[in-house]
C-alpha cells in the first residue's frame, strides 16, 4: 500500500515539474490536470470514495475553466529570458525551500508510522455514530451533523466567491474599455 | 514515512513554481498543486492499516474503519479550492483584457 | 458562441438527461452510499455545462439563464439557513440540530434532516458553478462583440 502510493506520488511530482517548466501554456494546464487525476487514484487506494468522486468532478470543472481562459488568449509560450534577476530569484527560492525541508525533518519525527493513526477523536466519532446521526455513511454524518458549522461556512465561501466573480467580470455600467 | 516526505516534496515543488514563474497561468497551476499536496497529506494521516471505507454495513459491522474526520475536512477543502481557482481565473482574464499579456513584469502601472 | 458538429449535438442530447439523473441519485442517496450534496451538485452543473458547450447559444439567452441560476443559488442557501434555524423552534432549542426522527439506518427515508440538507446544498453548489461558468462565457461574448 505504501509502495503504491509512493509510486503515484512520485509520478505526481514529475507531472508537477513538467507543468512548471513547460513552454506551451496549454501543455502546462493539462499537466496540472494529470496531477489532479492521479490524486483520485490515491484517494481510492486510501479507502476514501467520497473524496474520489468530488475530486474527479471538481478537477474536470477546473480544467474546463482553465482551458477556456488559455484558449481565448494567444497561446504565447512562456518567456524564458534568464537574466540576472531570474538567477537571484531561483537561488533565494532554493534556499528557502531547503530551510523548510529542514524544519519538516524536525517535525516529521513526531508523526506515527504510516497506517497506525492514533487520533483520539476517531474512536469517539466511529462508535455510536450510526445511532447518534442515523446515517450509514459516516462521512456525511460527520459533515452535516457533528461538524455542521464547517459545511455552513463552506457554502458561504462558495456564495462569496460567486459574487466576487460576478463583480469582477461586469462590463455594463462601466466606461468603455479603450 | 516515505509517503510523507514525497508529499512534502510535492508541496515544495508547487511553492517553487509560485515564487519563480513569471506567467500568471503557471502561478495559478502551482497554487493548485500546493493544495493537492495538502489534501493528500490529510488523507494519509487518517488511514488505518487493514481498515475499510467508512460506510457501515448494518448486517456485519467491521471492527476497524478508516478515520472519517480528515475525509470530511478534505471534502470541504476541495470545494473551497475550486472557488478560489475560479476567482483567480476571473482576475487573470480581466488582467489579460486590459494589458494583453500574462507576464507579471509588464503589469506595472497602477493607474491604468 | 457557435455550437459544435451534428455528432456532438446528438450525443449530448442523449447523454445530458442521464447525467442529470445520475446527479440527483448521488444527492438523494448521500446518507447511504459515498457522495452527498457536494459531489452531486457538481455533477448536476456538469450536465448543464455540457449542453451549453455542445449547442452554443446566443447572447441574450445566456443572460436570461444567468438570472435564473443566481436566483436558485440564493434561494437554496436561504433555505439551508432556515432549516438550520428550525432547530431553535422545534423544541430542541439547539442551532443546527438533527431533530427529525432518525428511523431505521439503511433505508432511503432515514437520518432525520440529513437528506434535506443534502438536497439544498446540492442545488446551491450546482447553481454556483453554473453561474461561474456563465459569467465567464458572457464576458467573452461581450468583449468579442
Amino acid at each position: 500500500m505504501e509502495l503504491a502510493i509512493s509510486v503515484i506520488t512520485g509520478f505526481m511530482i514529475l507531472g508537477a515539474i513538467y507543468a512548471i517548466h513547460a513552454r506551451d501554456i496549454l501543455s502546462a494546464v493539462i499537466a496540472g490536470g494529470i496531477v489532479g487525476y492521479s490524486l483520485v487514484i490515491c484517494f481510492l487506494l486510501l479507502r476514501a470514495p467520497d473524496l474520489a468522486i468530488v475530486q474527479i468532478v471538481v478537477e474536470t470543472i477546473t480544467l474546463i475553466i482553465m482551458v477556456a481562459v488559455v484558449l481565448d488568449s494567444s497561446r504565447v509560450e512562456a518567456y524564458s529570458k534568464f537574466d540576472r534577476r531570474a538567477w537571484i530569484t531561483a537561488g533565494s527560492a532554493l534556499l528557502m525551500l531547503l530551510a523548510l525541508f529542514w524544519f519538516f525533518r524536525a517535525a516529521a519525527s513526531h508523526l506515527e508510522p504510516f497506517g497506525e493513526s492514533t487520533l483520539r477523536m476517531a474512536d469517539a466519532y466511529i462508535n455510536g455514530a450510526v445511532d447518534k446521526t442515523g446515517s450509514v455513511n459516516l462521512v456525511t454524518g460527520v459533515l452535516f451533523d457533528f461538524r455542521g458549522y464547517d459545511t455552513l461556512g463552506e457554502a458561504t465561501v462558495l456564495i462569496t466567491a460567486v459574487m466576487g466573480v460576478l463583480a469582477i467580470l461586469r462590463i455594463t455600467g462601466k466606461k468603455k474599455l479603450t | 514515512m516515505t509517503v510523507y516526505w514525497l508529499c512534502f516534496i510535492l508541496f515544495l515543488t508547487g511553492l517553487y513554481g509560485v515564487i519563480t514563474r513569471r506567467n500568471l497561468i503557471k502561478i495559478a497551476i502551482s497554487l493548485s498543486i500546493m493544495e493537492f499536496s495538502i489534501f493528500l497529506f490529510l488523507a494519509l494521516v487518517g488511514y488505518r492499516e487493514g481498515g475499510v471505507a467508512p460506510i457501515v454495513d448494518t448486517a456485519d459491522p467491521v471492527k476497524t474503519y478508516v478515520d472519517p474526520l480528515p475525509q470530511a475536512m478534505v471534502l470541504t477543502a476541495i470545494v473551497i479550492g475550486l472557488a478560489t481557482t475560479a476567482m483567480l481565473m476571473a482576475v487573470i482574464i480581466r488582467i489579460y483584457r486590459k494589458y494583453g499579456t500574462f507576464d507579471i513584469r509588464e503589469i506595472k502601472n497602477l493607474r491604468g | 458562441m457557435k455550437g459544435m458538429t451534428v455528432i456532438v449535438k446528438k450525443t449530448t442530447q442523449l447523454i445530458a438527461g442521464l447525467i442529470f439523473l445520475y446527479g440527483i441519485y448521488i444527492i438523494l442517496h448521500g446518507h447511504l452510499t459515498p457522495g452527498g450534496g457536494f459531489a452531486g451538485g457538481v455533477i448536476l452543473a456538469g450536465s448543464f455545462i455540457l449542453l451549453i458547450l455542445a449547442w452554443g447559444s446566443d447572447f441574450l439567452q445566456l443572460v436570461k439563464e444567468e438570472r435564473g441560476s443566481t436566483l436558485y443559488e440564493n434561494l437554496a442557501i436561504l433555505i439551508v439557513l432556515f432549516l438550520a434555524l428550525s432547530g431553535l423552534l422545534a423544541g430542541v432549542r439547539v442551532f443546527f440540530s438533527n431533530w427529525l426522527p432518525h428511523g431505521i439506518p439503511g433505508e432511503l427515508v432515514s437520518a432525520g434532516m440529513l437528506p434535506l440538507y443534502n438536497i439544498f446544498v446540492g442545488i446551491e453548489v450546482a447553481a454556483s458553478i453554473l453561474t461561474i461558468f456563465l459569467a465567464l462565457v458572457i464576458f467573452k461574448e461581450e468583449v468579442l462583440k
